[in-house]
Formats: structure tokens, C-alpha cells, sequence
């Protein structure tokens, strides 16, 4: 029998802060600014700059650590992490490593019907560095550091996880706990969030861990699930063959889908780390910590206990909406709006993940306003259009943004309340199809759809179908 | 002189620094080093138990700055002392990646 094994996973995460300046300098954290026109001596390393700590980030940090069952560390310092690139222009990252802001914490994850703790070892503060560009032209690699200096957290787990389902149920776990404090945006893509993966695989039932390697460069959750994959089968054929694990740093390149080592020379895992003298110790308080604790937003598992009391959501409707702040948050002022919390869901629930799913769109990209839901929910409740008009109304809303009462008006979408009009209708449509007039009255249930359909054709779609329904029967 | 600063390590703090150092500066840097541990040495003997280790030389801490922007375009002063460069960035040696 094949031998088992057992897959070892921890992860480094790095969390880019919500700030609006950097960590160490007034230079504004914005995307988009044409190459190098954030900065300033200090975040471009210049001689005899000085840094001065951004206050929000050691808020954002100690919120962070609050809310993943951290203990805080109350004297804490920064220190020098020695490496040459020239993505950073100081030859060396401010960082933590001796006492970081924040250890011995946890999250709890849920995969299928499994809770399970995943420890958080140790998060700090850091900064960013900038970013390079390979120029085609003349093979050269042209450095931009609007991004050098912006500040960082770094969450280092244990190494409790056991699968790539484990990863991302805690990545999610941890994304949606950041976002929820609003301390960052945490989007894989854009790389305001990164997780760096180690793995090592060890024959089942063994206590002790295998070599492991580091995986890099891995920005989507399908990315990593592929990656823990490849790396999972390339140790395993190793160990078989009866070859070493080698300890190293491997990129994945997801469009290969295999990793490649990272040369180790230009790595060398030896970073020389001592205190920053330029700056000073942060000292944290207890009072300083509980204001930090009281001022916590309500949290995903309060905010969905809330809306199953609340507003009678079902469990798993309150989780798909609670699972992101942003939906959260419509959901939340669109029923207050409207006063109808469980309309205002089933059109997230239904339509909105419809659409989602349909344009490959996470619920953050949501742009819709909760005022324009919710007046869509008043013009059905109060039967001004009918449901299938709402739809078609409801995809103009999730595409543009569209009032729906104006766009109700300017199109002449009301459903048509007037009797008399629809009485003519139906007098052409039951004229038109005797055939299926035939078969109603001779019990064909059915045939009455048909004839339905046939009118809410004629008045395009405006008719009111239960009223329709009632006059049609009475007529027939 | 107490401590010896070996061949390989001078190599390997060489390879850190990135510095190229020829057989004569290698043997002058290693002199300097073992100077400095052993002064390191004459540090050591002091007794220092229950001394808490520090990090900065003043008793000061918390110095924070606010988080308000200033929007300023920096991009000429960063760049003014750039041996090479290309749309208002750094022109560098190719890196990997
Ligand atoms: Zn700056
Ligand atoms: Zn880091």
C-alpha cells in the first residue's frame, strides 16, 4: 500500500494598512501617482532622514491583534532587517523582530463541518518596499518607490494547517476580521494582501515535521490552493525517490503552474537584524489597549447573530451577507431605508450573487447604493412594477447605479392597475386562442399559463400577473 | 589579540555587503574586526545582571506623528542624484522577477 501523507502548512501574511500616510513619513499612501512622486528623503532611504512613527498604524496593529485573541506586546521597538535590492533604497526594512506588537493569538476557521483553532504565532509592523518594472526596451528594471514606506502587517500563523481548504477558509477568516476593522481593504490582487506559504509534508502519524520550503508570489486564493498542491506532490515524489527536501525559497508561476527555486545567493537568509536607533519604544498602555478594545467594530459572528435575531434572516443567509463588510453594510442601510430587512437580503442572495458570479466580481466590487435597493424594494412592495420588470430594473441598478424610480417613469415600466385596459386585452387574447381557451375549460390547468403569458406579452410585460390571473378566470 | 577572525568568515561578510575586497584590504578589515571584538570582550566583563538590555540610549518613547498627508510631488528631489534614469524612475541592472 502507498504510504500516506500529511501536509504541514503555516502562513506569513502580509496585510498593506488603510493609513493615509506611510509609517515613517508624511508621503501619501494613494495608488496611482505617476512613478516616485510619493516620496521624500526618509522613505527613500536619503543619509540623516529621520523617521517618526505613524500613530494609526500602531492603532490598525493593535486592533489587528485585539481581534484575532493576540496578546499585546507593551513595550515594543522596531528593528533593522539588513538585505540589499533595490526595491529598497535603505539597504535595510524596518521591522520587528524581537518584540512585535502583537503574539500568541488564534482565529477559529470552520471547513465543512470542522471548527478548528489555527494559532497565531507573532504579528508586527512594517514597511513596504518599492516597486520594480522590468522595461522590455533595454533590458533594464526601472524602481519606483511611491509604494516604499507604506505601512505593513505581517501575521505569522503556526503551522496548523493541514490542507488548501484550511489555507483559504483562513485567509477569508483573516480578510474578512481586517476589513471589518477597516485597517485595510486586503485584496489579493491588487497585493494588498499576500500570503507567502510554508510547506513541508511528513508520512502520517509521524510527530516530526518535514524540511520546508517557502512559496512566493501567490496573489488569488486559487493561486494558493494550486500552489499547495504542486508543492504537496513535488515533496512527495522527492521523499519517494528518495531525495532530500531541500530548505529554500521557491516562486510559483501560476500560468506553469510549478514553483522554481529562487536563487540563493541572492538570498542569502541572513539579515543581521538589530534595533532601529532612530526610533524610539512604543509603550502601550492598558488604558490605551482598552480604548482600543472598546472602540472594535461589531465583528462577522456578532453582526450574523444580530441579523438572525433581529431581522429573522436564516443562518446561512446571514453568513453569505456578513461573510463581506461591504454587503454587510448595504444590506444594513438599504433595510433601514425600506423596512423590509428580508427583501432587501433576498435580492442580495438571489440577484446580487447571480450578477456576481456571472462577471467573476467579488462582493467588495459591489457598487450599487443601498438608497436605489431600496427604492426598488418600495416600488415592488407598494406593486408599482412587477417582479419580472424589477429584474430587468435591478441589473441596471448593480451595472449603473440607476435611480429606479426615474427609470421606472422615463420607460413607462408601471404595471398597468387599469381594468378596463386589461379587460380589452383579454377579450383579443382569449379571441386569438381559442385552442387553448378550449383546453382550460376542458380542465387543462395548464392552458391557463399560456394564456397569461399571452397577455403579459401583449401589455409588455407591464401587467399586473395576479390580476391578470383573476379577471382571466372570471372571463373564461 | 584574543579573537581571530577566520578566512571564510571575512568571505561571508563580504558576500553580505556586497563587497569585493582584495587580499590586502581582506587582511586590514580582518584586523579591524578582531579589534572590535575584543573590545566587545572588555564590555563583557562588566557585570550587568539584572540589568534590563536596552535599545535606545534616551529615556524616551511614544513618538508618534499623525496620520495627514502631505501632498507634495517628490519625485524631482528623489531623483536629482540618479546616476540613470527613465520615466521619472530609477534605471537599474535587470533584476530577476
Ligand atoms: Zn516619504
Ligand atoms: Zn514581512
Amino acid at each position: 500500500m502507498a504510504k500516506q501523507y500529511e501536509t504541514v502548512i503555516g502562513l506569513e501574511v502580509h496585510v498593506e494598512l488603510a493609513t493615509k500616510t506611510k509609517i515613517f513619513c508624511s508621503c501619501s499612501t494613494e495608488f496611482g501617482g505617476a512613478p516616485n512622486t510619493h516620496t521624500c528623503p526618509v522613505c527613500t532611504g536619503m543619509p540623516g532622514a529621520l523617521p517618526v512613527l505613524n500613530k494609526q498604524v500602531v492603532e490598525y496593529a493593535m486592533a489587528i491583534g485585539l481581534a484575532a485573541n493576540c496578546e499585546i506586546t507593551k513595550v515594543c521597538k522596531f528593528d533593522r532587517k539588513n538585505y540589499f535590492y533595490p526595491d529598497n533604497p535603505q539597504n535595510y526594512q524596518i521591522s520587528q523582530l524581537y518584540l512585535p506588537i502583537a503574539r500568541n493569538g488564534y482565529v477559529e476557521i470552520e471547513v465543512g463541518d470542522t471548527k478548528k483553532k489555527v494559532r497565531i504565532h507573532e504579528m508586527h509592523m512594517e514597511e513596504d518596499a518599492g516597486k520594480l518594472v522590468h522595461d522590455e526596451w533595454d533590458d533594464t528594471s526601472l524602481v519606483d518607490y511611491n509604494r516604499s514606506g507604506v505601512p505593513l502587517v505581517e501575521i505569522v500563523s503556526e503551522p496548523d494547517m493541514r490542507s488548501a481548504d484550511e489555507v483559504i477558509a483562513y485567509l477569508e477568516k483573516l480578510r474578512m476580521i481586517i476589513q471589518y476593522l477597516g485597517a485595510s481593504d486586503c485584496k489579493l490582487q491588487e497585493g494588498s494582501m499576500r500570503a507567502d506559504v510554508n510547506l513541508s509534508v511528513r508520512e502520517a502519524g509521524t510527530k516530526e515535521f518535514g524540511t520546508r520550503t517557502e512559496m512566493k508570489n501567490l496573489n488569488s486564493f486559487k493561486a494558493i490552493a494550486r500552489a499547495i498542491e504542486g508543492e504537496r506532490q513535488r515533496q512527495i515524489e522527492l521523499i519517494e525517490e528518495g531525495k532530500e527536501v531541500i530548505q529554500e525559497t521557491r516562486r510559483w508561476d501560476d500560468n506553469k503552474e510549478s514553483s522554481y527555486a529562487m536563487r540563493s545567493k541572492e538570498d542569502a537568509q541572513d539579515y543581521r537584524y538589530f534595533p532601529d536607533p532612530d526610533l524610539v519604544p512604543i509603550v502601550i498602555s492598558d488604558e490605551w489597549i482598552e480604548r482600543i478594545r472598546a472602540n472594535q467594530p461589531e465583528l462577522q459572528t456578532e453582526k450574523l447573530e444580530r441579523y438572525k435575531k433581529e431581522y429573522d434572516i436564516p443562518q446561512y443567509d446571514a453568513r453569505i451577507i456578513t461573510s463581506s463588510k461591504h454587503m454587510a453594510d448595504i444590506f444594513e442601510a438599504a433595510a433601514a431605508i425600506c423596512g423590509k430587512p428580508k427583501k432587501v437580503s433576498n435580492w442580495l442572495m438571489v440577484e446580487t450573487l447571480r450578477l456576481l458570479k456571472d462577471h467573476n466580481m467579488e462582493p467588495e466590487d459591489i457598487r450599487f447604493s443601498p438608497e436605489n435597493l431600496a427604492k426598488l424594494v418600495r416600488l415592488t412592495e407598494a406593486g408599482i412594477i412587477n417582479s419580472s420588470v424589477a429584474k430587468e430594473v435591478f441589473e441596471k441598478i448593480f451595472a449603473e447605479d440607476i435611480d429606479p424610480e426615474t427609470y421606472v417613469e422615463e420607460r413607462g415600466l408601471r404595471t398597468v392597475n387599469d381594468e378596463g385596459a386589461l379587460i380589452e386585452v383579454l377579450k383579443k387574447v382569449i379571441a386569438d386562442n381559442p385552442q387553448a381557451v378550449e383546453d382550460y375549460r376542458g380542465g387543462k390547468e395548464k392552458a391557463l399559463g399560456a394564456l397569461v403569458g399571452q397577455t403579459m406579452k401583449a401589455m409588455k410585460g407591464k401587467a399586473n400577473p395576479g390580476l391578470v390571473n383573476q379577471k382571466l378566470k372570471e372571463m373564461l | 589579540m584574543a579573537n581571530k577572525i577566520s578566512d571564510e568568515t571575512i568571505e561571508y561578510v563580504g558576500i553580505l555587503a556586497k563587497l569585493e575586497l582584495s587580499g590586502e584590504e581582506k587582511e586590514k578589515a580582518k584586523a579591524d574586526m578582531e579589534r572590535m571584538l575584543d573590545y566587545i570582550d572588555t564590555l563583557n566583563e562588566l557585570d550587568t545582571e539584572g540589568v534590563e538590555p536596552m535599545s535606545h540610549v534616551f529615556p524616551v518613547h511614544n513618538v508618534f506623528r499623525e496620520d495627514v498627508a502631505s501632498y507634495k510631488d517628490g519625485s524631482t528631489d528623489t531623483l536629482a542624484n540618479a546616476p540613470l534614469k527613465k520615466d521619472n524612475s530609477f534605471k537599474v541592472p535587470k533584476t530577476i522577477g
